[in-house]
C-alpha cells in the first residue's frame, strides 16, 4: 500500500518538500543542542521543563482522542464514522511518534535513553508512560493498517483484529491518565497537585483531538476526492463542544478551589499566569489569548447555526486546538514551576533553536501523517462501496 | 537480465564506496595498538610489584566489566575495597585515584586500543585524567 | 517430508529466538558468578542507619557559610556559573523567609526574615526524587543518603520537578571549563546530567565527615538520626528544631535550630 504515497499531485509534493524543509531546520538545530547541551533552550534550574514536555503532554492527548472516533464506530456500530475511523487511528500514530521524539529531544543524555529499559523502575511514572505509549503506538499501527488493507482488498477484516481494537480503545485513556500522573503526584508543585488533573487532561484532549480531525476532514473534502462525510464532521463537532465545555468547567473548579480556600501556594501559579507576580508577566498574554480563543470557540460551537456552517465551524475548531495548546502545551508546564520552591519567580520563554526543534518534531509528525493519509485516501478513493454498502465517491480511474 | 549494465555499474559504485575508507586509511588503520606501560609511576616500582589489580590477560579482556562493577560497588553500594582474585591484595576502588595513578598516560594507554577498536567510552567526560606532557 | 517455506521460516525464527534468549540468560548468570566475594566495605567507613545534619543557625555567619560552601564546591568540582538560570549548587545561602516560605509572618523582624542560612539536599527519608526516577539513577542508600549515580542519569529532569526543595541542579552545558580549580581526587560532571549534594558519600566511605561539616566551626553537626546516643539526637531531643516543608511528608534529614539567634530561641 505504501507505494501510493509515491504518486501525488503538485500540491502534495510541495507540501511534502515544505515539511522536509521544516524537519531539516529542526534537525540542524537539534545537532546544535546535542553538541552544546540543553543550555540553548530557555529552560533553567527553576523552570526545568518547557516547550518540549508541554508538546509531549498535549500530543499524548491528541493521540488518546482517537478513541472518540474509534469507540462509537466499533462499540456502538456508529456507521457515520466508518470512513474516518482510520483517520483517527493515523492521527494517533503520528501523535505518539511526536510524543516519543519530544521526550527524546528533552533528554540531557539522549544516548542513554535505553537505560530506562536496562533498569526498569515500576515505581516511576515516566517508566510507565514509556511502556503505555509504545503499546499504544503498536496497537494503532496494527489496527489501522490491517483494517485499511482489508478495505483495499474489498473484504471485511478478520475476527482476530477485534480484540486488538477493543484493547486499543481501553488503552487510549490510559496513556493520558498516566501522563497526568507524571504531574499530579509531585509534592510541592501546587499547580499540578490536583486530582482533577487526569480528568481535565482527558476532557481537553477529547476537545482538541476532534477539533483537529474536523480541520483535517474539511481540508480533505476540499483537496481530495474522498469525503469524510458531513454528518461525521457534525458529530465530531458535538463531541468537541461538550468536552470543551467540560474542560472550561474543570479549569473553573481549579480556580475556585485555589481562591476560595485562599491557600497562598495554590493561588500563586494562577495569579502568575493571569496577572503576573511582581512584574513578571511573560505568560499573561498567552493565558488571555487562550481564554479569548476558548470563549470564541464556545460561542461558535454551542450556537447550532455557526456549528453547522462550514466556515464558522472551521474557526471554532482551529480556536479550540490553539487555545488548548496554549493551556496544555505551554502554561501548564511553566505554571507548575513558577514560583519556584523558594517562592521566587524565574520566568521561562523558549529560544529560537528550541522553537525550531519543536517545529521540526511537529514537521516529522505531519510528515508521517501525510504519508499515512495519502495511503489511506488512495485506498478510499479507489473503494467504490464501503463495507456497509454505502456509496463512496467513484474515481475516474478505469 | 533486465538493465544488466545498470546493475553492474551500481554494484561497482557500491563496492567502491564501501572500500573507500580502507584505501584512504592505508597502514594506519591496520597498525596493531601498542598500549604503553612505562609511565614514571610504574617504572618507580620494583620489578616484582609491577602488577595490575588482576592479571594482564584478564584486564585486557575484562577491564570494561571490572570498571562497570567497580562503579556500581563504589557508587551504589558504598563498598570501596577490592580484593584481587589473582594476588589477594586489596585496592581502593577508584578509576581516578587507583587506575590512573599508575596508568597516568591516557593517550598512550587507554586511547591506543580505544581508537583502534573505534570505541569512545565517556569515562573522561567526568573523571579527570592526569596531565600529560604534550609530545 | 516436505516442509513448506512458511513453516520452515516460522520454525527457524522460533529456534533463533530461543537460542538468543538462552545465550543472554546464560550470560547474565555467568556475570553474576564472576568474583562475587571480591569486594568489601572499607573498615574505616562511617556506618549509620540514617545520616542527618543539624544546622545551628545562631553559629552561622557570612564567613562560616562561605567556608562551608567553598569547601564543598571545591572538593566536588562544582563549577562557578554566574547566570542564575544555569547555576549549579550543592550547598548555598538562602534567606530565612525564602527557605521557609510557609512560615510567612509580617511581624517578624526584617533582619531575621532576610537572614541568610545554609540550604542543601535534605536527604529525605521518603524522597520524591527517588520515587520518580525512571532509571534508579537517584536512589536511597542503606545509610539514608539520597545518592546520584551520574553514570546512569539520562537527564529527564523528572527529579527536579519532584524535589520540593530546589536542591537539584542540571548541567545545561559542559561544566568543565567553568571549574575554578580542579580537585583531581574527585570527578567532574558532564553536560546533560542532574547533580546535587551527595552528603560526601566518598568521604563517609573513607571514615571522614562531610566537607561542609568539617569547615563549619561547629555550626553544622553531623550524625546518625537513628542512633539515640548520637550528638544530633541529643540536640534534637532537647531543642526545638524546624525542617523545611515537613507538611509534604518527605521527612527531611536536615534540621535547623536556634533560628533567629539565641536571644530569640
Amino acid at each position: 500500500m505504501l507505494e501510493t504515497a509515491l504518486k501525488g499531485s503538485r500540491t502534495y509534493w510541495i507540501w511534502v518538500i515544505f515539511l522536509l524543509g521544516v524537519i531539516g531546520a529542526g534537525f540542524i538545530s537539534y545537532l546544535y543542542q546535542f553538541s552544546v547541551g540543553l543550555g540553548i533552550t530557555g529552560m533553567s534550574r527553576d523552570v526545568s521543563w518547557g516547550l518540549y514536555i508541554g508538546q509531549f503532554t498535549y500530543l499524548v492527548g491528541v493521540a488518546a482522542s482517537a478513541v472518540t472516533i474509534v469507540l462509537p464506530y466499533y462499540l456502538h456500530n456508529f456507521k457515520k464514522y466508518g470512513r474516518i475511523a482510520i483517520l483517527g487511528e493515523f492521527v494517533a500514530v503520528a501523535s505518539v511518534i511526536m510524543c516519543m521524539l519530544f521526550i527524546f529531544v528533552d533528554l540531557g543524555q539522549p544516548l542513554r535513553v535505553l537505560n530506562v529499559l536496562l533498569h526498569p523502575t515500576p515505581n516511576s511514572v515516566m517508566f510507565f508512560d514509556m511502556v503505555v505509549l509504545a503499546g499504544y503506538l503498536m496497537l494503532n499501527i496494527l489496527c489501522g493498517w490491517y483494517v485499511l488493507g482489508a478495505e483495499r482488498k474489498g473484504v471485511p477484516p478478520s475476527a482476530w483484529i477485534k480484540p486488538f481494537i477493543i484493547l486499543a480503545i481501553c488503552w487510549a485513556p490510559s496513556i493520558h491518565i498516566v501522563t497526568a500522573f507524571l504531574y499530579q503526584g509531585l509534592p510541592g508543585r501546587h499547580y499540578w497537585l490536583t486530582a482533577i488533573m487526569a480528568a481535565k487532561f482527558l476532557s481537553s484532549a477529547f476537545a482538541a483531538g476532534p477539533s483537529l480531525l474536523i480541520v483535517i476532514s474539511l481540508i480533505l473534502r476540499k483537496f481530495t476526492k474522498f469525503d469524510p462525510g458531513w454528518e461525521a464532521i457534525q458529530t465530531m463537532a458535538k463531541t468537541a463542544t461538550y468536552f470543551l465545555i467540560v474542560t472550561v468547567a474543570f479549569y473553573g473548579f481549579e480556580v475556585f478551589t485555589a481562591f476560595y480556600s485562599q491557600i497562598p501556594g495554590h493561588m500563586h501559579p494562577i495569579k502568575y499566569l493571569f496577572v503576573g507576580i511582581d512584574g513578571h508577566t511573560k505568560l499573561v498574554p498567552v493565558m488571555w489569548t487562550c481564554v479569548a480563543l476558548a470563549a470564541l470557540a464556545l460561542i461558535l460551537f454551542i450556537n447550532p447555526k455557526t456549528r453547522k456552517k462550514e466556515s464558522t465551524l472551521a474557526v471554532a475548531a482551529v480556536a479550540t486546538f490553539i487555545s488548548l495548546w496554549l493551556e496544555k502545551g505551554i502554561s501548564l508546564v511553566v505554571g507548575g514551576f513558577v514560583p519556584n520552591p523558594f517562592e521566587r519567580v524565574f520566568e521561562y520563554w523558549p529560544t529560537i533553536p528550541e522553537v525550531l526543534i519543536t517545529l521540526g518534531v511537529w514537521g516529522i509528525g505531519f510528515f508521517v501523517l501525510t504519508i499515512l493519509y495519502k495511503v489511506a485516501i488512495s485506498v478510499k478513493e479507489e473503494a467504490v462501496f464501503d463495507k456497509y454498502g454505502e456509496k463512496q465517491i467513484i474515481t475516474d480511474k478505469i | 537480465m533486465y538493465d544488466g549494465w545498470k546493475i553492474i555499474i551500481g554494484i561497482v559504485i557500491f563496492l567502491g564506496l564501501l572500500t573507500v575508507p580502507f584505501f584512504f586509511a592505508g597502514e594506519k588503520a591496520t597498525a596493531k595498538p601498542d598500549p604503553k606501560l612505562d609511565t614514571p609511576e610504574i617504572m618507580k616500582l620494583p620489578e616484582a610489584e609491577r602488577k595490575c589489580v588482576e592479571s594482564k590477560d584478564y584486564m585486557k579482556r575484562e577491564h570494561m566489566k571490572v570498571l562497570n562493577d567497580w562503579r556500581d560497588w563504589a557508587v551504589r553500594d558504598g563498598n570501596t575495597i577490592y580484593t584481587s582474585a589473582a594476588t589477594g591484595e586489596q585496592y581502593d576502588i577508584s578509576l581516578q585515584n587507583t587506575c590512573m595513578k599508575c596508568h597516568s598516560n591516557k593517550k598512550e594507554f587507554c586511547d591506543e586500543c580505544h581508537n583502534y577498536t573505534a570505541v569512545n567510552p565517556y569515562c573522561w567526560d567526568c573523571h579527570i585524567e592526569p596531565k600529560e606532557e604534550e609530545i | 517430508m516436505r516442509i513448506k517455506r512458511r513453516e520452515f521460516l516460522k520454525t527457524a525464527g522460533g529456534a533463533a529466538l530461543l537460542g538468543f534468549g538462552g545465550i543472554s540468560a546464560f550470560k547474565v548468570l555467568e556475570r553474576g558468578r564472576a568474583e562475587a566475594s571480591a569486594v568489601l566495605r572499607d573498615p574505616k567507613a562511617l556506618t549509620g542507619k540514617r545520616w542527618g545534619i543539624v544546622v545551628d543557625v545562631s553559629k552561622l555567619n557570612v564567613e562560616t557559610m562561605k567556608k562551608c560552601m567553598d569547601a564543598c564546591h571545591r572538593e566536588h568540582n562544582v563549577p562557578f556559573i554566574e547566570n542564575p538560570k544555569e547555576e549549579i549548587k550543592w550547598i548555598w545561602k538562602e534567606t530565612f523567609e525564602h527557605s521557609f516560605p510557609e512560615t510567612e509572618d509580617k511581624y517578624l523582624a526584617e533582619e531575621i526574615k532576610h537572614m541568610p542560612l545554609l540550604v542543601l539536599c535534605n536527604h529525605c527519608d521518603n524522597p520524591p526524587c527517588v520515587r520518580v526516577c525512571p532509571t534508579k539513577a537517584t536512589f536511597k542508600r542503606k545509610d539514608g543518603i539520597v545518592m546520584m549515580d551520574m553514570h546512569r542519569c539520562i537527564g529527564c529532569r523528572f527529579c527536579m520537578a519532584a524535589c520540593p526543595y530546589g536542591a537539584r541542579s542540571f548541567n545545561w552545558r559542559d561544566p568543565r571549563p567553568l571549574i575554578k580549580e580542579e580537585n583531581k581526587e574527585f570527578p567532574t560532571r558532564m553536560k546533560g546530567v542532574v547533580e546535587k549534594c551527595t552528603l560526601c558519600y566518598e568521604r563517609l566511605d573513607k571514615g571522614r565527615e562531610p566537607a561542609c561539616v568539617e569547615a563549619s566551626d561547629g555550626a553544622l553537626v553531623f550524625g546518625d538520626l537513628e542512633d539515640p546516643n548520637s550528638e544530633v539526637r541529643k540536640i534534637l531531643g532537647s531543642r526545638y528544631s524546624i525542617r523545611r516543608k515537613p507538611e509534604l511528608g518527605t521527612l527531611p534529614s536536615v534540621y535547623y535550630i536556634n533560628v533567629g539567634g539565641i536571644e530569640y530561641a
